[in-house]
């Protein structure tokens, strides 16, 4: 399964599952990454991470650890 | 009548901006018990007057009422517990999907909601349309439209809000979730039925489904309940396939969705706006940290060593130089006081808190600079460019800013880490920020560079490496301590548009940080300034107590006499440095005027050319530099504790802060001489071996396996506070 780190810069993705638990899920679906979202990756920071994705419609940037956790297609 | 409110929102929906329109100038800024995060109060403008008082609490910006944050356990604690008549819901209409999450659970509490969709003005302008009818209808609140920054629709706002606290007429939660989980929560709703106030069954229930532990505890229901509770929600967690908490977001989300095709209508072709513009250039791969680093050099340029330091300058050297100090001396001896209380006073008083005080016009213009920064959403950016680098060693992107002011001053350099959310990071920061070698340690290195090393060029250099080292070292080491370890540090971060900021908010944001320390000024570093500079100007000399000619028969010499046994292992066991590092404590440049008095030059140049020669015949090189790395590390100055004191608001960790900083300086002194030694002299003895287990152990320390934490410990005085 693909996932949210592994999306390039300028693709469209639609959440299928995050995985893990506790705290940083809460966080993670808290600002509105949940199943069937959509999810716009916008740019990686110059030094190769964070990333920044548009998702309901503003931005956000998370780090590639726990982009992992986030399930695309 | 006197009715409470409380203002709720998401960060960056204008919470502040409706705060201080709807408060004015009734405002009481403080920290929530127990821990720093920001609490305000104001008196409602327009209520006072017909006898009649409406109290607005502002509560931190908040995503959720989940219990994983500090800040949002803080703001469900005071809802909870101290049941405000209404809430005021600010939203931001141009980001209404994240922003109806919280608006989900407020109205599950049990107190009256009313939203203000805030920004309409810009919706319009980019040609989106929202029902504010079909809102309401849909939320179950009241809705009203404003524009906090224009100050439209305030009027409106505040007497809908007021009647609703009056009437006290609770609104139920319009939102319904999928079948299974209504079926589990009504289940759990009877079970508890009785148990807590009805109108928050929904909100208990809601809760215990999540299976938050933090209400679990406060219920106290009996295991058997509790077991039957489990069995519904494992079945709807398994006809679902996700966990409960999960299931919930996920929910509140649909019912969201559900909400904005009812009621907004978007763009449907949608142009880049200006903020991506700016963003596109100011965040580019190539192009963001050149321009991060101009950004920064023009802070650092205009508030530390420009406009900031002339104005400091002015203050020290002519308000206080030349007008104050003596002005108040003729006074005083005019109207005959006696010469100790002139000097107490003159002397001890007003020169201490002044030399404290000078340092405020700089941190005026820098915390003009920090407000515009974090107002036009740059300060996000800055965390998401330098977050690779910093959170390595266990602080956030946003630590930068706080060390590259600690460069100039230490003080605004501590005070610089409110603008870091996370409650871990921002102690970490604290507590590391003044290990870079701040403006007043300069003349120490000279010092010891002149002195000693023929003013060899890599000593100032290998200053701010130590610095920088330490500020690595400890990260590392402190990250994996108990006292970091439970708290988790999810780095999820909304970036916000860039938009200008208010003149008026940049100017209050300036003044509260300001005038917070201030008020320091006049407390906790005006008794330790009157101490030193009793301890300095008076002892035991021929026989009787009084004020001595000669320093060396002061109290403060008998201090460092006594404990100048404890740096001999550090290779500078002479009182006269123990006594000039005690000095250094009110402020560090007094460490060379120390030496100076000390070694009986009186007066001496900034870098003490004049006493260079005595100072290398009784130090080696090595106790030297061990001498400059204590003074580098050790507990800052008095102003800078104070800010580490009013940044920590809590005892434990002040203390905990300064005695790490002195025992980290230590230790690296101990070790920079007796291994210093060992190879220049060949000298082996009980001190190697000491130094040589401190060195083993601080590598176990830096490099011991360690686990990232998942659970947030929240400080006991909060937790007791918890009536739920």
């Amino acid at each position: 399964m693909a996932t949210l780190r592994e999306t390039k810069c300028g693709e469209t993705v639609k959440v299928v599952k995050i995985r893990g638990e506790g705290a940083v899920k809460r966080r993670i679906m808290d600002m509105g990454i949940t199943k069937n979202t959509q999810i716009y990756v916008r740019k990686v920071a110059p030094l190769g991470d964070p990333v920044e994705i548009t998702v309901r419609g503003y931005e956000l940037s998370l780090r590639k650890a726990d982009a992992e956790m986030i399930e695309v297609e | 009548m006197k009715v409470k409110i409380a203002l709720a929102g998401n960060p960056n929906s204008g919470k502040t901006t409706l705060f201080n329109a709807l408060t004015g100038s009734n405002q009481f800024v403080g920290n929530w018990p127990g821990v720093t995060v920001e609490k305000k109060e104001g008196k409602i403008k327009g209520f006072t007057a017909k006898g009649e008082e409406a109290i607005l609490v502002d509560l931190p910006g908040i995503y959720s009422l989940s219990p994983y944050t500090l800040e949002e356990v803080v703001s469900r604690n005071f809802l909870l517990g101290e049941k405000p008549d209404a809430i005021i819901n600010i939203i931001d209409g141009t980001n209404l999907e994240r922003n109806l999450y919280l608006t989900t659970q407020l109205t599950e509490l049990g107190i009256p909601v009313i939203i203000a969709v805030n920004m309409m003005d810009l919706v319009t302008k980019n040609g989106e349309e929202l029902n504010v009818e079909r809102l309401a209808k849909d939320t179950g609140c009241k809705v009203v439209e404003i524009s906090a920054l224009k100050g439209e629709g305030i009027d409106q706002l505040i007497q809908r809000a007021v009647s609703i606290a009056k009437t006290g007429k609770k609104n139920s939660p319009a939102h319904r979730f999928e079948g299974c989980v209504e079926h589990a929560i009504a289940h759990i709703e009877e079970a508890i039925s009785g148990k807590v106030d009805p109108s928050m069954e929904r909100w208990y229930a809601v809760k215990l489904f999540e299976r938050d532990a933090k209400v679990q505890e406060s219920l106290q229901l009996d295991p058997s309940l509790l077991a039957h509770i489990e069995e519904d929600i494992v079945s709807c967690e398994k006809e679902m396939d996700d966990d409960a908490e999960s299931i919930i977001t996920g929910e509140r989300y649909n019912y969201i969705g559900s909400i904005i095709e009812d009621c907004y209508k978007k763009r449907v072709k949608k142009q880049l706006s200006t903020s991506d513009k700016i963003d596109r250039i100011v965040t580019n791969r190539f192009l963001a940290l050149p321009i991060f680093a101009a950004v920064m050099f023009i802070v650092y340029y205009v508030s530390v060593t420009t406009v900031g330091s002339v104005l400091t300058d002015w203050t020290n050297d002519t308000l206080f130089g030349e007008w104050i100090i003596p002005g108040a001396q003729s006074a005083l001896e005019s109207i005959g006081c006696a010469s100790w209380l002139t000097g107490l006073l003159v002397d001890g008083i007003i020169s201490g808190v002044g030399a404290v005080l000078g340092f405020v016009p700089q941190m005026l213009v820098l915390f003009i600079f920090l407000a515009f920064l974090e107002g036009c959403g740059y300060m996000a950016r800055i965390a998401f460019i330098m977050d690779r680098i910093f959170r390595k060693f266990g602080l956030s992107g946003k630590s930068f800013i706080p060390m590259l002011i600690g460069t100039g001053c230490g003080v605004p350099g501590v005070m610089a880490s409110r603008t870091i959310e996370n409650d871990r990071d921002r102690k970490m920061t604290i507590m590391t920020t003044t290990f870079i070698p701040c403006g007043a340690k300069l003349p120490i290195i000279a010092l010891i560079a002149g002195a000693l090393f023929d003013g060899a060029a890599w000593v100032a250099p290998s200053a701010y490496f130590v610095g920088i080292a330490a500020i690595i070292c400890s990260g590392i080491i402190l990250k994996k301590t108990k006292m970091f370890a439970g708290d988790p540090a999810p780095f999820v971060m909304e970036l916000p548009a860039y938009h200008l900021p208010t003149v008026g908010n940049v100017l209050r944001s300036m003044w509260e940080r300001g005038w917070s320390f201030i008020k320091k000024a006049g407390t906790i570093i005006l008794l330790s300034t009157i101490f030193v500079w009793f301890a300095q100007g008076f002892g035991f000399e021929n026989g009787s107590f009084g004020m001595v000619e000669d320093m060396e028969n002061s109290l403060l010499a008998m201090i460092g006499s006594a404990i100048a046994w404890i740096f001999a292992p550090l290779g500078w066991g002479d009182w006269k440095a123990a006594v000039a590092a005690i000095t250094g404590l009110v402020a560090k440049e007094n460490v060379v005027g120390t030496f100076g008095i000390l070694y009986g030059f009186g007066e001496v140049a900034e870098d003490g050319a004049e006493i260079w020669g005595t100072l290398a015949n009784s130090m080696t090189a090595i106790s030297a530099y061990s001498f400059l790395v204590f003074n580098l590390l050790c507990a800052p100055c008095f102003a800078a504790m104070g800010a580490i004191k009013r940044e920590m608001n809590n005892m434990k960790w002040f203390w905990f802060a300064i005695g790490y900083q002195t025992l980290l300086a230590y230790v690296v002194s101990l070790c920079v001489y007796q291994i210093g030694t060992l190879v220049t002299t060949g000298a082996f003895g009980l001190g190697t071996v000491g130094a040589a287990v401190l060195i083993v152990g601080f590598l176990y320390l830096l490099f011991r396996p360690y686990r990232e934490g998942q659970n947030l410990t929240v400080p006991k005085s909060i937790n007791g506070k918890m009536n739920v």
